[in-house]
């Protein structure tokens, strides 16, 4: 592997670890274990831990693979690998 | 006037064969004009779809007869608990688009077998990614069938039987003829009908009640009746008087909705059918875009269901409710004629009692009603009523033909062309491919007439099956170099074994005299989360016994350096 390969696949990995963190915390965090905690707070009729669970965190992943989709898009270009 | 009585006049018979027969006419159209040429074409579209066009395709691959009749029931009935089905079947669509699908793209063969195949340089690890694919995609398949049988005998009145057969001459003519290429094209005007299908009734229905024609804002808002209250406080204090739980609250143990959660996650992204639709895209770049694309299209029904399920229960709860039989209105008795519906009088007072209480309860109804019936219990027109029967079809249909193109390339091409006969002629292999695509409908449309009882519990275990075999063997093999062929197959083989055993023990019962009760379930982890347990032990299974054994080839070792950089992604190559 080149120096350059193996500089992209570490930024790469620092990408995904960053993005399933957020994927993680919405889900199984606000959607799952804080749910009852969240479920304090409302917003409209909505309990905020049963939104996340039903609405929130399906609306985060939309938005996280497009903010996956900009970053790696940024970096083959950064690395010459855009074709 | 005169128009409105027209319509009427027409009917939701009519309207049903209108829309089922405009929409079945547009099918075949498309798949004349997108004959495969080549194996190419049958197996991966020619690699030339565009991220858009996939991105439909895929959404609505990935959106079944149980996504769109099914779904939204099951949430009504089990409130929060559904949320496992929503965040299940949407976020396996992350790890798919950032663990998976750029790199089989970049790797850019025809099917997940042949990765397994050629990942761990061997033919015995392909056998067992055929067997797996094979076990995943009939489990899947057989329920795609059964669901277009009932939409027919609903909607049309022929028997189960007869819908069975029609739904499997239009797969039939499209799989066959066009491959993944007719598939793909057929998928996109799918797609546009069972979207449509699905808003429609659920936007009237959300200005109903709650005049917000958001169905996402609408069930977080006030009822339209004047009272001020919030939709959502209404239905968790109806529910509280029945006996159930909150609405906003589940029944199922912390523990549990965390791991079906995760096994539906992991065996979304574990699911054949899925994952080789992005070989179909020209770059690696667009696999990533159209992962997006499809998990956009995917969540504007996904989020729509949960908004349907708590008006179509509120709905239910009020109209039937303690109210006197013989005052029912007229969907009550229609649907009690299919069985959906039954009520049964115990304490002879002529009221209907829904409570929680089993003893005490009067009223049995489906799941799949919800969504069915919802627009005649809304009192919508009737070619709303009829339009949902033309949606639930499309999406029976477009998963059925998805699920039969893995069925026939993993026989024709990694079986036949991969292990069997190496030799055979790119004619040869297409001919193979189209006889194996006859073969699978016809298997599939005998489960879909004659339903083995265990169809039903097993469906939701593809995914457990998924998550147990493919998943942790197609993300060691990119991100681990070190990951070798004794180690892959070990953990696929215990894996899918294991989840065998606890879905076999605790699901269907087969091994004791009656299937074993909840507390027997090992860490409170039901049979459908159990794929998340069973991935686990895949994965250490592989990384120890890969530890102990010879690392891969250097030209395996250099191949998986190559699949991590996106350039130069050629088009699917046989070579």
């Amino acid at each position: 592997m080149t120096k350059k390969a193996k500089a992209y696949w570490k930024e790469n990995l620092r990408y995904l670890f960053m993005l399933l963190m957020i994927w993680f915390v919405v889900s199984f965090g606000a959607g799952i274990l804080f749910k009852n905690i969240l479920d304090e707070i409302k917003i409209g009729g909505f309990k905020l831990g049963f939104w996340f669970a039903q609405q929130g965190s399906m609306y985060v992943f939309v938005i996280l693979i497009f903010v996956y989709v900009r970053l790696m898009n940024k970096l083959d270009r950064k690395y010459g690998y855009d074709s | 006037m005169i128009h409105s009585l027209m319509v009427e006049g027409i009917g939701i018979q009519n309207w049903t064969y209108i829309l089922v027969g405009v929409t079945f006419a547009l099918y075949i159209s498309i798949a004349i004009c997108s004959r495969a040429g080549s194996t190419e074409d049958f197996y991966v579209a020619g690699s030339g779809v565009s991220p858009l066009a996939n991105g439909m395709a895929t959404a609505a691959d990935w959106m079944s007869a149980a996504s769109f009749i099914s779904m939204a029931g099951i949430i009504s009935f089990a409130g929060y608990d559904g949320a496992v089905y929503l965040m299940g079947w949407t976020g396996g669509y992350v790890l798919l688009a950032l663990l998976l699908a750029p790199y089989l793209r970049k790797f850019g063969k025809f099917t997940v077998p042949d990765f397994i195949g050629e990942r761990y340089y061997s033919d015995i690890a392909r056998f067992v990614g055929v067997l797996c694919a094979l076990l995943v995609s009939f489990t899947y398949v057989a329920g795609q069938m059964r669901g277009v049988g009932l939409v027919f005998s609903r909607f049309l009145e022929v028997d189960i039987d007869t819908g069975v057969i029609i739904g499997m001459l239009i797969v039939l003519f499209y799989a066959v003829l066009g491959g993944m290429k007719g598939i793909t094209y057929t998928q996109v005007a799918q797609y546009c009908v069972l979207i449509f299908a699905f808003m429609v009734p659920a936007i009237f229905i959300s200005i109903q009640m709650t005049g917000n024609p958001v169905p996402q804002l609408g069930f977080g808002s006030q009822m339209a009746d004047g009272s001020g209250m919030y939709l959502l406080d209404k239905l968790d204090g109806l529910s509280e008087d029945l006996g159930f739980a909150q609405y906003t609250n589940g029944s199922k143990s912390i523990i549990d909705v965390f791991a079906i959660t995760l096994a539906l996650m992991v065996g979304t992204a574990g699911l054949p059918h899925v994952i080789v639709r992005f070989f179909t895209v020209r770059r690696v770049r667009d696999a990533r875009k159209s992962a997006g694309i499809a998990l956009l299209l995917i969540v504007i029904l996904y989020s729509t269901a949960p908004a349907v399920a708590v008006f179509a229960r509120t709905n239910m709860i009020e109209t039937v409710s303690k109210q006197s039989y013989a005052s029912v209105p007229e969907w009550f008795k229609k649907w009690e004629t299919t069985g959906l519906i039954v009520f049964n009088d115990k304490n002879n007072d002529g009221i209907i009692n829904y409570v929680a209480d089993a003893s005490k309860n009067e009223l049995q109804v489906d799941n799949d009603i919800m969504v069915l019936a919802n627009p005649e219990i809304a009192r919508l027109p009737d070619w709303i009523v009829a339009l949902v029967a033309a949606g639930a079809l499309a999406a029976a249909l477009s998963t059925a033909a998805g699920l039969l193109l893995v069925i026939s390339s993993s026989i024709s091409h990694d079986l036949i062309k991969k292990i069997i006969n190496p030799k055979i002629s790119e004619n040869g292999e297409l001919i193979a491919a189209r006889i194996s695509a006859i073969v699978a409908v016809c298997v599939a449309g005998y489960f879909g007439i004659n339903p083995p009882g265990f169809v039903a519990a097993t469906v939701a275990l593809a995914f457990g099956l998924a998550a147990a075999s493919f998943f942790p063997a197609i993300v060691l093999g990119i991100f681990y170099k070190r990951m070798n062929k004794e180690g892959a197959i070990a953990g696929m083989v215990v894996g899918i074994t294991l989840m065998m055993f606890y879905m076999i023990k605790y699901r269907l019962g087969w091994f004791d005299e009656v299937v074993p009760d909840k507390d027997e379930w090992w860490f409170g982890i039901s049979p459908e989360g159990f794929g998340s347990v069973a991935m686990g032990v895949n994965f250490f299974v592989s990384v120890v016994i890969s530890k102990f054994t010879s690392a891969p080839p250097t030209e395996v070792q250099e191949m998986v350096e190559n699949i991590r950089i996106p350039l130069g992604s050629g088009p699917a190559t046989d070579h």
